[in-house]
C-alpha cells in the first residue's frame, strides 16, 4: 500500500480535443519512439514480424462509432487513451511495493521500476486500462507525462513538451499545469466544457477531453432565393438579371 | 517514503541530422537523433515549411523501416524459373554489366523494347530525363493509376491541381470542403490546417461515402455516392448561378467566360473565336465592340452575343440552368436529398459572399490595370483520389474547379492557393514527345499537355507509340502515362511486344496492379517457343515485396535515411503557396548492406550505356553518384534540380553549380525556400509582380499570364474531330464516347461501371489509412500492430439485411472475378457502399512476414475484383477500365454483389507461399 500526497504544487496533464482528432496515430508511435529510448525499460515487442505482434505502448486510439437514437447521422469519435494522472489514483494505493508514485511537485504519476516486481496489481486496479506490463522487462509501463523531455535542459524550452503533444498534426493534444487557472489547459477546459474520463470512479483524472463539437445540424439559415423566375422569364431573362448587376 | 531522484535532464543523443521523411509522398522535415551511430529517434522539424514540427505515426515509426527484416541485402541474378524466388546473389559490377547486356542492344536496334515505368518514386526528373536520352517512348511513373485526372483536370482548367500542388488559405479561409480526400497525401499539411481552422470556429465539411479521419472530424458529412461528386458539383453551380450568387467580376476579368465561342458550323465550331491576329477578344461593355482580351482598362461583356457568337459565359449558363441539374433531380443518384444539396449551396454562398473580405495589398494584374486591393472569398476546397479514380473522374475534377471559380475563390485570400510552380498554364507545359529512333534519344520529354489530335502519339498506320497507348483516341491526355496497362499490353502484344521491363519501386505483382491474380500469371508466362512473353524483367526496391519474386534481375535500393535525393522544382516540389521551396534526403546513416541508391545505378546504368548527358567526351562517367548529379546537372544553363544556393552560395532559381551545395542544404535542414514578394501572394496568374519573380526563380523564361479555362479548347478539337472534322480522325467506334468524355464545358456522366449495376448493387471502395504508406507499412514493428488486419466495412443496410454479425466471412463478386473476406459493420457509411484498408494483405512470404501474418492470412486485397480491361462488349475490342480522357484507372467503379458466408479460417484467394529473398523476421 503506497499512500499519494496530500496535495501536490503542479497538477500537469493533458487536454485532448475530441474534436480536432483524426486517428492518425501519430501519437501513438511518436510516444513509442520516444518512450523506446527514454524513462526506464524499453517498450519491447513481442513477435513483431509474425502471426500476432504485440508490444508496449503507453497511449493508444481507439476509433468508436456513434449512431444517434434518433436516427440522425453516425459518427466516428476517435480516442486516444493514456494515464490520466488521477489525484485519487487507484494504481498507485494497490501497489504493495511502493514502486508507483505520484510526484509532490507535479503529480505526475510514475512507477520507479527499480522497486517494481512486475505483479501486476496496479493494472488490474486502473479503471482506465492505461498500464501496460512490458513483456520482456517484466516492469509496469506507462505514460510519464515525458517527465524526462518536460523539464529537460538538453531539449531546447519549446521541446520540452511531452512526444505526443509535439507531433500531434492537428494541435488536439495540449499539455500544462492545471492547478493554473490561466493555463492553456485550465483556459481550454473551461472554454470547451472539457470533461474528466469517467468521474464517477472516483479517481480523480487531471486529464481533460475536450467534447466533439455538435455535428451534422441541419442548416438553419435561408436557402438561396433564385432570381427570378426563371422558367417564365427565360434563360435572357436570367442573364439580364445577372449582368444588370454587374454596373 | 521519499520519492526516488530521477534524472529529468538525461542527453537525448550524441547528434541531430536534418533530413527529409519518406514514410510518405508528403516530404517533412524530420530530425534523425542518432545515439552512438544509430538512429535512436525521430521527430519532426520545426523550421520545416512542409510540417513545422509535426510528424505522423508513419514518420514517427520511420526508425523500424531502417532496420526492417525485409530490406533486400544485395543484387540478385534469377537462376530458377521466374516467379520460383531462386535467385543467386551477384556483385554490383555483374549486375550492372548483365542490365547493360540486356539494355544496349535495345538501344541500338529498338528501343522501344525497353520499358521503364516507376512507382512512388519522387525523383522523375531524372528518370524521365535518363528513359529521355535512351530513346525508348515507354517511359512514365504511376500516375495514370494514381492522379492523372486529378493533374490533368487542374492543369487544363486554373494551371494547377489539387494533391499537394495546392492549399486552401488556411489563414483566412472560414469554409473547408473535402471531396473524396485521400489521408497519404499533404497530409500533415492537411491536418495542420484542419486544427487551426478548427481553432478559429471555422467549419469543415466532408463529402465523402466514408466517414473517417477528416470526414470524423468534419462538421458536417454528406455521404455520396461514389462516382456521382461531378453531378453534385454541377447542382452545387445550378443552386448558385439560378440565385445570382456568383463571382461575374471575377469571371469577366480572370476565366475564358467572356471569350467567344464560335458558332459557325465548320472546322472551326465550339473554338474560341479569334481574331485577324489569331488572338481571342471580348466585347468591351465601355463600347460594345471587340477588344483585346487582355487590354488594359478592357471591361470584358460576360453576356456578349457578337455576330451570332456567344460568349462562354452564355453556354456555362445555358447548361447549369437547365433542369438536369436541379438538386431534385440529381438527389437520388447522389444519395444526398435535395434539401441537404440546397443548403450546401447556400453556406457556400454565405461564405463566398456575406463573408467576403479584402486585404489592403496593391498589386498589378496583366493588363496594367493597378488594384489597390485584393477581394477575399473564405471559402475552400480540396479533393483527391475518391473524385478522381473514375471513369468521369476528369470532367468531375474540372467541375469542382469550375465550383471554385463561379465562388472566385481560386487565388484569392481565403480561397485555394496555388503553390510555385504553379499555376502554370498548359501553353507552358510540353507536349508528348515519343518518336523513337535507333540509337537516338527522344527529343523532349516523353509526358506533356496535349492540345489537339495532332499532338497524340499515334503512327502513321493509326497504331500507338506507346506500349501503354498513352496519348492515343482511347485517352487521350494521358498526361501520367498509364502504368497498369503496361504489363497486359505487353504480354497481349498489343500494340507491339517488349523485350526488357525495368521497374522501379511499384509493386506490380500485388497491390499496384488492377487484376492481381492474372497479372502474375502474365509475369510468368511462356510462348510457344518457351520463352517468357515478357522476355526479360529488372527490378529495383529497398525492400522484398511482392514483386521481387517475378523479376530477372534485382537491384537493392537504399532506405530513405541511408541515400541522396532531391525533391525538385522540376519535379514535385515542397513549396509553400508563399514560398518555392525544395530539399534533399542525404545519407544520415551509412547503409551496412551491399545496396545502392537507385538513383546513382541509374547514373551508372546511363554512363555505360554511353547516353548522352551521362558521359564525358572521353566516354567516362559524367557523375560520380546521384550526389554529383544533383549538383552539377544543368536541365538549362544555370537551372538545375535545386534552386537554392547557386553559383557562389548567394544565387536563388539561377546560377552556376555550388560545390558546396549539397552543404549549404544539410547546414540548412535539408531543405530551401524562396519566398513569394507579398504584393505577388495572390491572384498569381494575373498578377505582374508574381509572373516576374517566378521569371527571375526560374519557373518561366517569359512571363505566363493566362485566364482560367472554364471552356476547355482542346477538349473541344476532339469532339470537333469525333464530329467528323479534320484530318485526323478517331477510329469509329470511339466517336460517340469523345462526343461525350471531351465536353468543353465541365459534365456528368455516370461511370463506365455503373453498366453491371443490375447484378452487381454495391460500390466498392478502398481507402489508405493515415498510418499506413501502400504496401510498405506492414513490414513496419509498429505499424502493423496498430493495423495488421483489415475487413471489408459494410453499411447498416447490408449488414442487417444478410443478418450479418461480428465474425462474419463475406463472399463479394464483381464481373471480374470473386474473393471471400472478414466483415465488420460500419453505420458511418453511404448505405450502397463498402470498404476497406488499401494493401494492408500481403502474400505469404512477402516482407519478411511470418506465413501466419494476418497480414497474410486474413488480410485481403480488393485488387482481385478490378480488371484493367472493361466486361467484353461482344465488339472484339479490348475496352479499358480507365478515365476515357486521361486513362486514369478507374479503381473506384467497382461494383459488387454480397453474400454472407459465415466464419471462416481466412481470405480467400490464398497464393503459394513466395519464397523468400530474405530471411523472415525475428525479434526487432
Amino acid at each position: 500500500m503506497t499512500c499519494l500526497p496530500a496535495k501536490t504544487d503542479k497538477k500537469l496533464g493533458l487536454v485532448i480535443d475530441l474534436d480536432t482528432c483524426v486517428g492518425c496515430q501519430a501519437c501513438v508511435t511518436a510516444c513509442k519512439g520516444w518512450n523506446d529510448q527514454g524513462y526506464g525499460a524499453a517498450l519491447s515487442d513481442q513477435d513483431p514480424y509474425g502471426a500476432d505482434p504485440s508490444g508496449t505502448f503507453l497511449n493508444r486510439v481507439h476509433s468508436y462509432q456513434v449512431t444517434p437514437h434518433d436516427g440522425g447521422t453516425a459518427k466516428i469519435v476517435n480516442f486516444p487513451r493514456s494515464c490520466l494522472h488521477c489525484e485519487d489514483a487507484p494504481c498507485v494505493t494497490v501497489c504493495p511495493t511502493g514502486a508507483s508514485y505520484k510526484r509532490t511537485e507535479d503529480g505526475i504519476v510514475l512507477v520507479n521500476e527499480d522497486a517494481c516486481i512486475g505483479c501486476g496489481l496496479c493494472a488490474w486496479a486502473c479503471p482506465y486500462g492505461a498500464r501496460e506490463m512490458d513483456d520482456e522487462a517484466q516492469v509496469m509501463k506507462k505514460c510519464t507525462l515525458c517527465v524526462d523531455r518536460i523539464y529537460n535542459e538538453n531539449l531546447p524550452e519549446e521541446d520540452r513538451e511531452p512526444a505526443c503533444v509535439r507531433t500531434c498534426p492537428t494541435g488536439a493534444r495540449h499539455f500544462g499545469d492545471f492547478a493554473d487557472p490561466d493555463s492553456t489547459v485550465s483556459k481550454l477546459t473551461r472554454d470547451r466544457g472539457g470533461v474528466p474520463l469517467m468521474p464517477q470512479l472516483g479517481t480523480k483524472p487531471v486529464n481533460r477531453y475536450l467534447p466533439p463539437r455538435p455535428k451534422d445540424r441541419p442548416e438553419e439559415a435561408s436557402l438561396l432565393a433564385p432570381l427570378l423566375d426563371i422558367k417564365a422569364q427565360g434563360f435572357a431573362g436570367w442573364l439580364d438579371r445577372m449582368l444588370g448587376k454587374l454596373e | 517514503m521519499g520519492q526516488p531522484k530521477i534524472d529529468t535532464s538525461p542527453k537525448v543523443s550524441d547528434e541531430i541530422r536534418k533530413t527529409t521523411c519518406y514514410m510518405c509522398a508528403c516530404r517533412c522535415g524530420i530530425n534523425v537523433h542518432l545515439t552512438s551511430g544509430k538512429v535512436s529517434y525521430i521527430e519532426g522539424n520545426r523550421d520545416h515549411p512542409v510540417n513545422k514540427g509535426v510528424l505522423c505515426a508513419k514518420g514517427a515509426s520511420g526508425i523500424m523501416q531502417v532496420t526492417a527484416p525485409s530490406r533486400l541485402q544485395t543484387p540478385l541474378r534469377r537462376v530458377g524459373p521466374r516467379g520460383s524466388g531462386a535467385f543467386e546473389p551477384i556483385s554490383w559490377d555483374a549486375a550492372l554489366d548483365l542490365a547493360v547486356s540486356w539494355m544496349k542492344p535495345l538501344r541500338e536496334t529498338a528501343p522501344e523494347k525497353l520499358a521503364f515505368f516507376t512507382g512512388r518514386d519522387q525523383s522523375q526528373s531524372l528518370t524521365g530525363w535518363w528513359a529521355q536520352a535512351f530513346g525508348t517512348p515507354n517511359y512514365a511513373a504511376h500516375g495514370g493509376f494514381c492522379s492523372v485526372n486529378m493533374a490533368a483536370a487542374g492543369i487544363y482548367t486554373i494551371g494547377g491541381a489539387f494533391w499537394e500542388f495546392g492549399q486552401p488559405d488556411w489563414k483566412h479561409t472560414n469554409l473547408f470542403v473535402l471531396f473524396g480526400v485521400a489521408e497519404d497525401h499533404d497530409s500533415n499539411p492537411i491536418k495542420i490546417g484542419i486544427g487551426k481552422l478548427k481553432a478559429r470556429g471555422g467549419k469543415v465539411i466532408g463529402i465523402n461515402p466514408i466517414r473517417t479521419g477528416y470526414n470524423a472530424v468534419a462538421d458536417d458529412w454528406y455521404g455520396i455516392t461514389p462516382g456521382t461528386d461531378g453531378l453534385l458539383v454541377l447542382s452545387l453551380i445550378h443552386c448558385l448561378m439560378e440565385a445570382g450568387k456568383i463571382d461575374l467580376d471575377y469571371l469577366s476579368r480572370w476565366t475564358n467566360a467572356p471569350l467567344l465561342v464560335n458558332g459557325a458550323e465548320g472546322p472551326e465550331k465550339g473554338l474560341i473565336l479569334k481574331n485577324a491576329e489569331s488572338q481571342p477578344f471580348v466585347i468591351d461593355r465601355r463600347t460594345g465592340m471587340p477588344a483585346p482580351w487582355d487590354g488594359q482598362g478592357v471591361q470584358p461583356d460576360l453576356g456578349a452575343v457578337w455576330q451570332g457568337h456567344r460568349t462562354v459565359f452564355q453556354h456555362m449558363a445555358e447548361r447549369y440552368l437547365s433542369d438536369e441539374y436541379r438538386p431534385e433531380a440529381v438527389a437520388d443518384r447522389c444519395g444526398i436529398p435535395a434539401a441537404r444539396i440546397r443548403g450546401l449551396a447556400a453556406e457556400l454562398a454565405r461564405a463566398a459572399f456575406d463573408q467576403a473580405f479584402t486585404l489592403p495589398i496593391t498589386w498589378t494584374d496583366f493588363r496594367g490595370d493597378t488594384h489597390d486591393q485584393m477581394q477575399g472569398r473564405p471559402v475552400s476546397f480540396h479533393a483527391m483520389r475518391g473524385i478522381s479514380a473514375h471513369s468521369n473522374g476528369f470532367q468531375t475534377a474540372r467541375a469542382l474547379h469550375l465550383l471554385q471559380i463561379v465562388l472566385g475563390a481560386v487565388e484569392v485570400p481565403g480561397g485555394y492557393r496555388l503553390k510555385p510552380p504553379y499555376p502554370k498554364p498548359v501553353e507552358a507545359h510540353p507536349t508528348p514527345h515519343f518518336v523513337t529512333a535507333p540509337g537516338k534519344p527522344l527529343s523532349g520529354p516523353h509526358l506533356g499537355y496535349v492540345r489537339g489530335p495532332e499532338n497524340l502519339a499515334l503512327k502513321e498506320d493509326g497504331t500507338p507509340w506507346r506500349i501503354d497507348k498513352a496519348f492515343t483516341w482511347e485517352n487521350p491526355f494521358s498526361a501520367h502515362g498509364m502504368m497498369h496497362m503496361v504489363i497486359p499490353n505487353a504480354h497481349a502484344g498489343d500494340p507491339y511486344r517488349i523485350d526488357t521491363l525495368f521497374l522501379y519501386m511499384a509493386n506490380m505483382a500485388w497491390n499496384s496492379s488492377m487484376n492481381t491474380t492474372k497479372v502474375m500469371e502474365m509475369l510468368t508466362d511462356k510462348g510457344p517457343d518457351g520463352e517468357y512473353i515478357i522476355p526479360r524483367i529488372i527490378y529495383s526496391d529497398a525492400y522484398a515485396s511482392e514483386m521481387v519474386a517475378y523479376a530477372d534481375l534485382i537491384l537493392p535500393d537504399t532506405t530513405y535515411l541511408e541515400r541522396h535525393d532531391c525533391i525538385s522544382l522540376l519535379d514535385r516540389p515542397i513549396s509553400e503557396p508563399d514560398a518555392a521551396g525544395d530539399s534533399i534526403r542525404w545519407p544520415v546513416v551509412e547503409a551496412d548492406r551491399d545496396v545502392r541508391g537507385f538513383q546513382s545505378v541509374l547514373l551508372d546504368l546511363g554512363a555505360r550505356l554511353g547516353l548522352p548527358g551521362m558521359v564525358n567526351p572521353d566516354g567516362s562517367a559524367k557523375f560520380k553518384d546521384y550526389a554529383d548529379y544533383i549538383v552539377n546537372h544543368q536541365r538549362r544553363p544555370g537551372v538545375g534540380p535545386l534552386i537554392g544556393w547557386r553559383g557562389d552560395g548567394t544565387k536563388t532559381g539561377r546560377g552556376e553549380p555550388n560545390p558546396d551545395q549539397l552543404a549549404r542544404y544539410i547546414e540548412n535542414g535539408g531543405f530551401h525556400q524562396a519566398h513569394v514578394p507579398e504584393e505577388a501572394s495572390y491572384m498569381k496568374p494575373w498578377n505582374a509582380a508574381y509572373q516576374e519573380w517566378a521569371v527571375a526563380t526560374s519557373f518561366f523564361e517569359t512571363p505566363q499570364p493566362y485566364l482560367f479555362n472554364i471552356w476547355s479548347e482542346p477538349m473541344r478539337r476532339f469532339q470537333l474531330a469525333a464530329e467528323g472534322q479534320g484530318f485526323i480522325q478517331p477510329p469509329d467506334h470511339l466517336r460517340e464516347r469523345l462526343k461525350v468524355a471531351m465536353d468543353p464545358l465541365p459534365v456528368w456522366y455516370p461511370a463506365y461501371g455503373e453498366d453491371g449495376a443490375e447484378e452487381y448493387p454495391v460500390h466498392a471502395l478502398t481507402q489508405r489509412p493515415m498510418d499506413m504508406y501502400h504496401s510498405w507499412g506492414s513490414q513496419n514493428a509498429w505499424l502493423r500492430q496498430i493495423r495488421g488486419k483489415n475487413f471489408l466495412y459494410l453499411p447498416t443496410k447490408i449488414w442487417t439485411a444478410a443478418g450479418f454479425v461480428d465474425g462474419d466471412y463475406a463472399r463479394v463478386s464483381s464481373p471480374h472475378g470473386e474473393i471471400t473476406v472478414p466483415v465488420a459493420h460500419m453505420a458511418a457509411l453511404n448505405a450502397d457502399t463498402v470498404w476497406t484498408w488499401n494493401a494492408i494483405g500481403k502474400r505469404k512470404g512477402a516482407w519478411a512476414l511470418d506465413e501466419g501474418a494476418p497480414e497474410a492470412k486474413e488480410g485481403f486485397l480488393l485488387n482481385h475484383l478490378i480488371s484493367e480491361l472493361l466486361p467484353a462488349r461482344g465488339d472484339g475490342r479490348r475496352w479499358s477500365n480507365s478515365d476515357p480522357v486521361t486513362g486514369q484507372a478507374a479503381w473506384f467503379d467497382l461494383r459488387v454483389r454480397i453474400e454472407r458466408v459465415g466464419p471462416q479460417e481466412k481470405a480467400q484467394p490464398q497464393f503459394d507461399t513466395l519464397p523468400r529473398v530474405v530471411p523472415k523476421g525475428e525479434g526487432r
